[in-house]
């Protein structure tokens, strides 16, 4: 399975768009530098992984993307984020409206304490991407279908969310995240709560999604990096000190930092 | 890592040395199971305390108010004499009306000597002043009623009970005995006498009496007919204010600080500012409340409004800081959540945070409205003490007219002379606490509904 996907990989990550592009960019707890300099260019329809020691930023640098770091009331964000030639954090540009279009899935599965259904249609219905209920449904249904968890959960759809088992209950926000048909998926560890068997379904989901979303993962796991990522970028102490292929990374890095943590040097 | 890599050998060696039985505990763990034992110990012993003084306070209270909710009647036929009601005999309501209760007084004693007679009961020293006070003043008052409403009653014999003076009330609840009868100035042994031979033959009854939570106050000697009517009213009016100012001000200043406001040194200074004020002393915002509401904008005193705008600034800290411990407790997650699938702020609060802090905001809701319920000491001061003894109308106009309140009532007939009042004081602390109790029920229900699995 892995060669195959090694085979794969090389073939998409031929000329394919640019999705994100990020120049310059500063982040700042207070008087912490936690982002430094970062230029980044993310393709679309392409998984990327951001590895690197724990504290280094990849959360920090994944949250700027959907200005989820706009919550924190010390961070300030510098620089230019570039999403299909909107920079994000112009003035005009409302966060609402931009979650809408990048979604976001966290470390720990945190379905609302309502209806497996209600959990999916939360976002359609604030977005108002549905006209009836029918509509509805399906939106639910695709999205569910999306995530893998229709055949489990159909059949209960009225119960709650929070009953589900941490797998089943990430790939609940997986759905939730997906049923706003967002154009780039973002993920900050979405494994690390889940045992071997949910992580690989993940896994195996966050290949699918690729053919529609972008994804960007973030993931302290070498190994789940290597498995479901065509991109990936090597953050420390806050500076991004390597992106390419995974494979480049991972057989021939070319940064000493970023060969040290892959050989499991440093972290 | 590292403690347990060291501490492990040193221990295994230690334990190698001196092995002891597991089947004979050793003189450390001894020591800290004795202690443990203990602390049991005070627990139970504080819990005991604490039920002992709630048993004793219901206890006594129980004792001494449940007479309140009883009250004697004299069930004597009572001729309506048209020569005394009707004096010119045209049966014209505002000449019925010139008629003073007085006259209507010697028509009850009139009764109850005719029963006396036809009875043949013979008591010494029986005579026309026991005859007189055996009545309590409002059975006149009743009576006169009766006969302007129905004047077709003018010229029969009816059978209507008649409020008995609280003496005689309390010949029956253990007040008053031979003894205490005897050398009292309103009483005398001859009543005390007629009263036991009424009772035997059935003409004195003691019954439940629902006046005493539906009529309004009366005068210092007529404790018999005293009431909580107009203190109910009053107090529910005021819960009203403070319900329907308070809880949307509170829930709201409470989201506005804990979700929206930004955290500075001029949002730390009202944290703590909203806290301290949880801890003034109420009289204090009743002097407040004296200077703003009454002196300042002219509201009327002893009114409702004035009480439950006075209430309502003693309330807003409870429910703000209960408010707000609720919302810090609704996981960050599930804010994170919310916002993740563009759900804006406001969203995010109405549609996830609140619904799963409302247990605790009714909660806090509830107990400010309940402390609210009982407190006095801001009322007396904006002259909710006065003697009303007229219904306040329907709100919004019933706002603004004087009422009493339960607490204050309870104050006020503690400080009356007639000990009648004091049983009185105790009944309505016996109301009080049934709608505290209701209200915690109430609080109880609507977590269990709100609550949510997690
Ligand atoms: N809310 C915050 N307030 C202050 N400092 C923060 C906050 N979140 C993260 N940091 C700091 O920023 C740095 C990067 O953190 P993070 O992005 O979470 O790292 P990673 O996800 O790579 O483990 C860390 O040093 C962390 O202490
Ligand atoms: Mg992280």
């Amino acid at each position: 399975m892995n060669d195959m996907r090694l085979a794969e990989r090389t073939v998409d990550t031929q000329g394919k768009p640019i999705k994100f592009s990020c120049r310059d960019v500063q982040v700042y707890y207070g008087d912490k530098h936690a982002i430094k300099d970062v230029n980044v260019d993310l393709e679309d329809k392409t998984v990327t992984a951001f590895i690197g020691p724990s504290g280094c930023g990849k959360s920090t640098f994944l949250r700027c993307l959907n200005r989820m770091n706009d919550t924190i009331d010390i961070a300030r964000i510098e620089g230019k984020m570039i999403l299909d030639g909107e920079d994000i954090y112009d003035r005009r540009v409302d966060p609402v409206q931009l979650r809408a279009r990048v979604g976001m899935v966290f470390e720990k599965p945190n379905p609302f304490p309502k209806s497996i259904y209600d959990n999916v249609a939360y976002g359609p219905r604030i977005h108002g991407l549905s006209r009836n209920k029918a509509e509805l449904d399906g939106i639910v249904e695709k999205a569910l279908r999306g995530a893998a968890l229709w055949n489990e959960v159909k059949d209960r759809l009225n119960e709650t969310g929070t009953g589900l088992s941490g797998g089943q209950q990430q790939r609940l926000c997986i759905a939730r995240a997906v049923a706003t048909s967002p154009e780039v998926l973002l993920m900050d560890e979405p494994c690390s709560a889940l045992d071997p068997i949910a992580t690989s379904q993940v896994e195996e989901l966050i290949d699918q999604l690729r053919e529609e979303f972008s994804v960007v993962i973030v993931t302290h796991s070498m190994q789940q990096a290597a498995r479901v990522s065509q991109k990936t970028a090597f953050f420390h102490l806050g500076n991004l000190v390597e992106y390419g292929t995974t494979d480049d990374i991972f057989t021939n890095p070319q940064d000493p930092r970023t060969e040290s943590y892959i050989s499991g040097k440093i972290g | 890592m590292t403690d347990a890599v060291s501490a492990g050998p040193r221990r295994v060696g230690a334990q190698g040395a001196t092995r002891k039985s597991l089947l004979v505990a050793d003189a450390r763990t001894r020591r800290r199971n004795a202690a443990e034992t203990r602390f049991k110990a005070y627990g139970i012993v504080a819990i005991a305390i604490a039920m002992l003084a709630l048993v004793f306070l219901l206890f006594t209270i129980v004792r001494d108010g449940s007479g309140a909710f009883r009250q004697t009647f004299i069930d004597v036929p009572v001729t309506i004499d048209a020569a005394i009601v009707d004096p010119k005999g045209n049966r014209d309501q505002k000449d019925m009306a010139g008629v003073l209760t007085m006259s209507y007084g010697s028509m009850l004693e009139k009764s109850l000597e005719t029963w006396v007679a036809q009875n043949n009961v013979q008591i010494e020293g029986l005579g026309k002043a026991d005859y007189a006070s055996f009545y309590s003043s409002q059975a006149r008052a009743t009576l006169r009623d009766m006969v302007l409403e129905n004047p077709e009653i003018i010229g029969t014999t009816i059978n209507v009970p008649a409020l008995a003076s609280s003496r005689v009330d309390g010949m029956f609840k253990g007040r008053v005995t031979a003894e205490s009868a005897e050398i009292d100035a309103r009483t005398s042994l001859a009543q005390f006498r007629l009263a036991e031979a009424m009772e035997e033959k059935g003409a004195l009854t003691t019954r439940f009496n629902w006046d005493f939570v539906t009529q309004p106050d009366a005068s210092d000697n007529r404790a018999e007919a005293a009431g909580l009517g107009v203190a109910i009213i009053g107090s529910a009016y005021m819960m009203l204010i403070v319900l329907v100012l308070a809880l949307p001000i509170g829930v709201a200043a409470s989201i506005y600080l804990e979700e929206f406001a930004p955290k500075n040194r001029l949002t730390d200074i009202i944290e703590v500012n909203i806290s301290n004020l949880a801890a003034v002393p109420s009289i204090v915002f009743g002097i407040l409340g004296l200077a703003a509401f009454i002196n300042f904008m002219g509201l009327p005193r002893s009114a409702p409004i004035v009480g439950g705008l006075v209430l309502t600034l003693m309330t807003l800290p409870t429910i703000i800081i209960s408010t707000r411990a609720a919302l810090k407790a609704v996981p960050p997650s599930i804010r994170d959540a919310a916002l993740g699938v563009g759900a804006s702020k406001m969203q995010t609060v109405f549609h996830h945070v609140l619904p799963l802090a409302m247990p605790g905001v009714l909660t806090g809701t509830i107990i400010g409205l309940a402390q609210a319920l009982g407190e006095t000491a801001p009322l007396l001061l904006i002259g909710m003490v006065a003697f009303v003894t007229a219904y306040p109308s329907a709100p919004p106009e019933g706002l603004f007219e004087p009422a009493s309140a339960l607490p204050v009532q309870v104050y006020n007939w503690t400080q009356r002379a007639d000990s009648a009042f004091f049983e009185r004081a105790s009944g309505a602390i016996i109301v009080l606490l049934a709608f505290l109790f209701a209200m915690n029920l109430v609080a109880i229900i609507l977590r269990r509904r709100f609550e949510r699995r997690w």
